[in-house]
């Protein structure tokens, strides 16, 4: 099976969002950067396809130098390639994110191609879909489930308030959710692989943003809220606060 | 500036998203139609009518009963482009967030995904969305002719405006379709989902464990809420992943979250500080939930909770 992965580097979720003085970036000087954790669990089930079925897994991320360091995690995990799209910076608009990694997934031919249902820096959510449209393949998103019989595939996915089963056939696309796997620390071994491994660098020419981030903000602060009580005969004056003052009851 | 509404339904019935963005669009001032695909809706044009809306069309093919993600995608931008739409607006829920990315993807149109602010200036859409889990707000612009929008749930809320719903019937050619829902398997009965719900009640690492949890949803039961959990109760195997809240979870913005047992990390507090009303109960006093609560009482919730479930039953009767 020939199964292409494409993963974002993102700062980790413990980090605490500092903006630049003009408000159009993040600062990144003092970031912890990540495997986006969605993408983790697309590496984890493109590398167990592969040790059921064969094959090959590449490795695919878009963005500045920095996110080899994301590369080689998802390498050191078992990935067998990897492709690196360099850019200056990750584009604000999620189509020509899309767009970029289109171009190169065409030349693959890939059965599989998985990503992580979103990025949890731009929250998005939309280039597994985009890409669904643009290649014109199945794509399935929010997927917790994944079956593989030949080149029938059934998939699970989250939907809200319930599971919807769906079944296409490859080659086809798949985000990841959470629940679909549990993904492996690399191991020792893996890490020193990955070392090894080189990764391919090209050139992007990224089409021009229609989306484009004006002004980034923090949100408003929140007023300091009321310790209503220390013990559970605080309760009542609790519900009357609630009932009374937010009027939610 | 002509807004096409996407309608979503399930089961027959219009979801509330829906009517949520119909309030906002009349808001806008921006003339608009609702758009359903594949709908069995007996009573649509009286429902629509209750909120505002004047044109209505739902769409018939063969096929389409069930979701096909790239089949209706198709359609909805055919839809986009005969109804000459210069916004389509959706619900940033599991079908929005599904479907809105391909309609991008075929009309070459950008989408802001998930805005909980829309503002029309003249003929510029003015838009915020939420990154990092809400750690951040974004402005941002569609610079293109056709633009999409989708809305989170629960920020507009719903309001009644009657008007004259003219419903039109509307038969579509249904291209091949790649993939299509087999089945669907709705959650525990009337289960409420986290994002839809006005009120959440969430549990963490201080429930202790999973036997305790019928105090979560016993009290869930009696405020009419969905049940949520952190990521520390999920990663313990006490919860499923689809309750949880926070970054690598989900997004709320409920009128009420009551956060019970859960400290609030960083990643947790950036999924549910946008609710209008927080409760914390937890018996470290230095926990950070207090920073974001409205309302904290500092105490074991093994006593707080029992005693609120008396005191709401109190109230009932």
């Amino acid at each position: 099976m020939n199964i292409a992965v494409c993963v974002k580097q993102t700062p980790d979720t413990e980090t605490r969002i500092k903006l630049t003085e003009d408000q159009k970036r993040v600062d990144e000087s003092d970031i912890n950067f990540i495997l986006n954790p969605y993408d983790e669990f697309a590496v984890e089930q493109a590398v167990r396809l592969k040790e059921a079925h064969g094959g090959e897994v590449t490795v695919i991320s878009l963005g500045p130098d920095r996110v080899k360091t994301a590369i080689r995690t998802a390498l050191a995990m078992g990935g067998d390639r990897a492709i690196h799209l360099k850019t200056e910076k990750h584009p604000d608009d999620p189509l020509v994110t899309a767009k970029a990694l289109a171009s190169v997934l065409k030349e693959g031919n890939y059965d599989l191609i998985l990503l992580g249902k979103q990025a949890i820096d731009d929250d998005h959510n939309q280039i597994p879909s985009i890409l669904g449209a643009l290649l014109d393949i199945p794509a399935v998103t929010v997927v917790i489930k994944l079956e593989v019989d030949g080149n029938n595939l059934t998939a699970e996915r989250e939907i809200d308030g319930g599971h919807e089963i769906l079944k296409f056939s490859m080659p086809a696309i798949i985000g990841a959710q959470r629940g679909l796997n549990e993904p492996r620390y690399p191991s020792l071994k893996g890490i020193m692989r990955a070392k090894k491994i080189q990764i391919e660098e090209r050139e992007v020419a990224l089409e021009p943003e229609q989306l484009k981030v004006e002004l980034l903000q923090y949100p408003p602060p929140k007023n300091p809220g009321k310790i209503v009580g220390d013990s559970a005969e605080a309760v009542p004056e609790l519900l009357r606060l609630l009932h009374e003052e937010a009027k939610v009851l | 500036m002509k807004v096409l509404i996407y309608g979503e339904h399930r089961d027959g019935q219009i979801r509330k998203i829906t009517f949520e963005n119909i309030t906002l669009t009349r808001s806008l001032n921006a003339p608009f139609e609702v758009v359903f695909i594949g709908a069995d809706i007996p009573d649509a044009g009286e429902q629509l009518s209750r909120y505002g809306a004047e044109q209505v069309t739902l769409v018939k093919g063969s096929g389409l009963e069930k979701y096909s993600p790239d089949g209706y995608a198709k359609i909805l931008a055919q839809l986009v482009q005969k109804h000459e739409a210069d916004v389509l607006l959706m619900g940033a829920t599991a079908t929005g967030k599904d479907l809105a990315p391909r309609v991008s993807a075929i009309l070459n149109a950008p989408l802001a995904t998930d805005c909980t602010k829309v503002e029309l200036d003249g003929d510029q859409l003015r838009l915020i969305r939420p990154m990092y889990a809400g750690k951040v707000l974004a402005n941002v612009s569609l610079n293109s002719g056709i633009k999409i929008v989708t809305v989170r749930p629960n920020v507009y809320s719903a309001h009644e405006n009657p008007a004259d719903a003219e419903v039109r019937e509307e038969t579509v050619e249904v291209p091949d379709l790649k993939t299509v829902v087999k089945e669907i398997i709705s959650g525990a009965k009337g289960k409420l989902d986290v994002t839809e719900a006005d009120i959440i009640v969430s549990g963490g690492r201080g429930m202790k464990g999973p036997e305790n949890w019928h105090l979560i949803e016993e009290l869930a039961e009696l405020l009419g809420a969905a049940t949520g959990a952190s990521r520390a109760a999920v990663d313990a195997g006490w919860r499923p992943h689809d309750e949880q809240v926070g970054q690598t979870g989900k997004t709320v913005s409920p009128t009420l979250y009551v956060a019970v047992g859960i400290s609030g990390a960083i990643q947790h507090l950036a999924g549910m500080s946008s609710s209008k009303y927080i409760v914390a109960i937890n018996k470290d006093p230095e926990a950070p939930i207090f920073k974001v609560a409205d309302y904290g009482i500092v105490a074991d919730l093994f006593e707080v909770v029992p005693k609120m479930i008396e005191e709401l039953k109190k109230m009932k009767n």
